[in-house]
Order: structure tokens, then sequence, then C-alpha cells
């Protein structure tokens, strides 16, 4: 049981997290149909959030909800890749000030969205059946999320000469950070003995192929990547979590009785 | 949202727009007022007086740029939201609130000005847009409370304008009004589940509703002796009601619904009246009302910035678009001979 709400909330913070970044974009878009677009995933999202904390409240059993979960956990209990927890610029320190860049944003949605097409695809035959569910409807939204961000992946890349280099310089800056979708936490294996995961290294391939198949077409290059590989799911995080969750639980935590 | 009454000028310091006489064919300017006549619709292929034109493509406009601003004061909330519910509540409002900037921007392109035309008036501080959005968010309440007032305040507006003379303009309202109308239910939901919680959540609640109400009542715009420019837009079916019939409706209609939510509305002078059949209420500040609309309240320069600087950084996200589609079609050009 305790395999299974570990590998939830390990999904569920990954969807939080990036939903909350997403969100960062709204009302502040390159155009307004991308706002729109970018809400839209936010959205989703959130939504998978939802559903997956629910379970893992419901599995808990203590009566646990699902914002206990989100709003009152800090970040070294949190469990996302890291990837999703950076800021929409290059390489900074947490508390540096920098402008949004939505190449940024773009790139960071192909690369998880990518990898969250094959995830829950595999997961629609978890031994976990609400999970199952949960996955049917997230595969629907992902391919979404991989069809938008591949689209602009492809503008950007074979767009303008600046275009270009944002774009290029957004992949240099976190394709290794995808390091860490192939390490395989105790979290994860755990899941996968008990039927509920599956063994992301599997998927490796099917990843490859997608991320390299669509850097070509936007006449981009995949850089070698080697150095520090990120830890977030085991909840290592980057310094950026901090804030994040600052911000997004504030006011729950000033407010612990509150209903809302 | 969100229509203040559009008998705002766009320039600066002018607050009165003269009609002038029309000096257009009379034989099509017969035909239309005919049409006009008979409650019917004006299409974008239809001959139009072109002071009509601008006083649509001014009020279309305005309409548009308010429901763009306003999606800053509640965006302001969406990452401190306070449960995951709330949170893709709020991210689903201000979204259709961008939703319905996007149809009001293209009703009136359907009047000859382009997205980017209407865009530059917003920048350059020359269109106007709804006062209410140049005042601060401050507590999570406000959230809730633009949904109650603000939105129930637009609504007032924006039903009448499904009969707007303009057919694209009175479709786009079509929808537009559903969704408020959901905007309204849910914000005023959040405020009674906040009255339910605890002392510091009922404070926020009407702390909220203290700062909002008044600039509620100045949406509706000018009273009507003030508003030279309501009689013309009443002949055209621009505007059905007027500024301070609708005013009242909107009082009538909130002061019991205060009193199911619990909390006080800030007017020592709001009362029935038993020989009217309304209430009364005190007066509204129009000075401050002005100096709003003029640029001077609390977040005028925020808001306005705000939206230049996010049109001016998206500009090599739009020009990477516009080359990659020019490439496309060179290739299926090239392809094709």
């Amino acid at each position: 049981m305790s395999a299974t709400i570990d590998y939830l909330l390990h999904l569920a913070d990954n969807a939080v997290v990036l939903g909350q970044r997403d969100a960062e974009w709204c009302g502040h878009g390159p155009i307004l149909e991308e706002d729109l677009a970018l809400a839209n995933v936010s959205l989703d999202l959130i939504g998978q959030a939802r559903l997956l904390y629910q379970r893992a409240a419901e599995l808990k059993g203590d009566g646990t909800t699902e914002d206990q979960l989100a709003y009152f956990r800090d970040s070294q209990a949190f469990r996302n890749y890291t990837l999703l927890e950076l800021p929409h610029h290059g390489a900074l320190v947490g508390y540096a000030v920098a402008d949004r860049d939505y190449a940024t944003t773009i790139v960071r949605n192909f690369l998880y969205s990518a990898l969250m097409v094959h995830v829950w695809d595999a997961l629609q035959t978890s031994a976990d059946s609400e999970l199952a569910g949960i996955a049917a409807k997230s595969l629907k939204e992902a391919t979404y999320h991989l069809h938008h961000s591949r689209d602009w992946l492809l503008r950007m890349g074979d767009g303008t000469d600046e275009s270009h280099a944002r774009a290029q310089a957004a992949v240099n800056h976190l394709l290794p950070y995808t390091e860490e979708f192939w390490t395989v936490s105790p979290a994860e294996t755990a899941a996968v003995e008990a039927g509920v995961g599956v063994d992301v290294r599997t998927l490796r391939a099917a990843w490859d192929a997608l991320v390299n198949d669509a850097l070509a077409e936007a006449t981009l290059t995949r850089p070698q990547v080697r150095g520090y590989v990120p830890q977030g799911k085991v909840g290592l995080h980057s310094e950026h979590l901090g804030f994040l969750l600052a911000e997004m639980q504030s006011l729950a935590r000033a407010h612990p009785d509150g209903c809302w | 949202m969100y229509t203040q009454s559009f008998n705002v000028p766009d320039q600066a310091g002018q607050k009165t727009v003269a009609v002038t006489p029309s000096t257009e064919n009379p034989e099509l300017m017969a035909r239309f007022d005919a049409r006009i006549d008979a409650d019917g619709r004006i299409e974008p292929q239809d001959w139009m007086p072109e002071a009509y034109r601008r006083t649509l493509v001014r009020q279309i406009s305005q309409h548009a740029h308010s429901e763009i601003v306003g999606m800053l004061p509640e965006g302001n909330w969406i990452s401190r939201a306070p449960s995951l519910k709330r949170k893709a509540i709020l991210i689903a409002k201000v979204q259709d609130e961008g939703g319905h900037g996007l149809y009001l921007y293209s009703a009136a392109e359907t009047l000859g000005t382009s997205r980017d035309q209407m865009l530059e008036g917003l920048h350059s501080g020359k269109a106007k847009y709804s006062s209410i959005f140049n005042y601060p968010t401050l507590n999570w309440a406000d959230v809730g409370a633009i949904g109650w007032l603000v939105d129930g305040a637009a609504i007032m507006n924006q039903i009448p304008l499904c009969r707007c003379s303009y057919g694209p303009y009175s479709r786009a309202m079509v929808r537009v009004c559903k969704e408020e109308s959901f905007h309204q239910r849910q914000g005023y939901e959040a405020l009674l589940v906040m009255m339910k919680g605890t002392e510091a959540q009922r404070e926020m609640v009407q702390d909220a509703v203290n700062r909002l109400w008044w600039k509620c009542l100045a949406m509706f715009g000018p009273p009507d002796a003030d508003s030279p420019n309501s009689a013309q837009g009443m002949r055209w079916g621009i505007k059905r009601i007027s500024n301070d019939d609708l005013r009242q409706k909107f009082v009538d209609a909130t002061v019991p619904q205060a009193k199911v939510l619990g909390i006080t509305l800030p007017d020592p002078d709001l009362k029935w009246n038993e020989e009217r059949q309304h209430y009364d209420y005190g007066q509204i500040d129009w000075q401050e009302f002005w100096d709003t609309v003029e640029g001077n309240g609390p977040c005028n320069k925020e808001r306005l910035a705000t939206r230049v600087k996010a049109h001016n950084d998206g500009q090599w996200v739009r020009d990477a678009a516009q080359a990659y589609a020019r490439k496309q079609q060179e290739r299926a050009m090239k392809e094709a001979a």
C-alpha cells in the first residue's frame, strides 16, 4: 500500500509543480491564443494532481485530504522531477530575478510530455484500477501537451535566428535534467514490483526517438549530457522548489483552519 | 467580465463625444435606420454610417481590453489559491476572460480594425478599459467578490448587449453572458464558504466588499444626465438600458444577496424606498472614477505596463511563428513545383 502511495505522490507532485509553473504565464502569454493554451495545460496538470492526491489520500485512509498533501508537505517531502520546478529561464539561483522565457517553458513541456505519453500509456494497465483510470484520462491530455509543445518547438527552432538561439539554449539548459527520468527511485521500484508502476527505463528508447525526431525537425542539436544527475524524485531538490512552495502554500498555511 | 458603460471617450480628459450630423448617403442611411427601427441586425457586409462603425469599434475594443487587463487582478492570486480546487476554478475563470477578449477582438475585426491596431491603442494609453481593474486585489476574498460583484455588474450591462444591433457583437455577448453568469455564481459560492469558516476569513470577505462596492456602482458609467452619448447609443440599438437604470437594477439585486451572505454593504444611505419600490443609495465619487479612467488610479501604470511587457516580450515568439509559417509555405510551393 505504501509503495502505491509513494508512487502516486511522485506522479501528483510532478503534475502540481508543473501546473503551478505553467500557470505563471496566465495573463502574460506572448499572444492571447497561447495564454489560453498554457492555461489549459496547467488546468489539465492540476486536474491530474487532484485525482492522484485524492487516490493517495484514500489509500492512506486516515482522513488526509488532497489539499493536505499539496499544501502541508515541505519541499523535502515532494517527489517531483527537478526539471519541473525550475523557473522559466536559464540557470540562475532561486532568488535571482530574470524575465520568463517562453522557449524554456515550451522545451520543458515538450521533454516532460514526451515522457508522460509513454508513462500514462503503460499505467493504463496498472494493478491499481483507480490509477489506470487516471492514466487513461491523462494520456489524452499529455498527447495534446506533446502536440502543442512540439509544434512550438518546431516554430522556434526553425523560425528566426533569435528563436532558434533561444530554443537551443533552453534545450542545452534543460536536457541534463531529464537524466533523472532514467534513475529509479525506491518508490518506483516498489511500485513496479507491486504491478502498480512502470519501469521508466523501458520507456527510454521511445522517448529518445520522439525527442531526436523533433529536435532534428526543429533544426536543433541534442547536446551531450554529463554531470550532476538531479534527484528531485527522492526529495533532493533544486533551490527553486522552496520558493515555488512558499508562494503556493502561503495562504493555506496562514489559515490552517480555514475552509475554502 | 467586464464592461463599464461605454460612454467613456478614449481620449483622456475628454468627457463627451459630440455627435456630428450625418453627411452619409441619405438612401443608404434610410435603409440602415429602417433596419434599426425594425430591431434587425447589422452584419459586417452591410452598409453602416461611419459614426456607428467608430462607436462600435471603440465600444467593442474597450470591452476586449477590459477582459484582457481584467485577467491581471485575479491572476494575482492564482499562484496562492488556498486549495487545488480553487486554483483550478480561478485559472479556468481567468482563462475564460482571455477567451472573451479573443471573441471581442474578432468581433471588432469584422468592422475593419485589426487586433494589432486595437492593441496599439491600449498600449499607447489612448484606448480605455474598465476602471475597476485599476484597483489592487489585496486578499483572497477579492477573487470571490470580483466574481460576485464585478461580474454581477458586468452581466447587468451585458445582457442587454445580447440584443445589440450589431450581429457579431450580439452573438459574442450571448456566450460571454453565459460564462459571466457562471462566474458570478461561482464567486458568490466561494464567499459563502468563506463566511462559514474562521473569523479571519469573514473579515477578508467584508474587507473585499468594502473596497469593491463603490467601484462596482461606478462601473455603470456616469449618471444619465451626464451621458450625452447614451441617446445616440440607444437610437442605434447599441445601448438598450440607461446607466442609472442598470445601476439601480444591480443595487436592487445585490442587497438581498449581501444579507444572505451576512456582510454589510458600505453605504449608510442604502435603504429601501417604499414609494419608489427600489433601494436608495449614497453618492458615488465621480471625481475618483474620472481620475482612475484618466490614468491616475492606484494600479493604472502597473496594469498597462504589464500588458505592454507581455506583448513586447512575446514579439520574438510571434516572429518565430510567422517565419516558420513562411518557410513551410515556401517548402510546400517548391514541392508542388
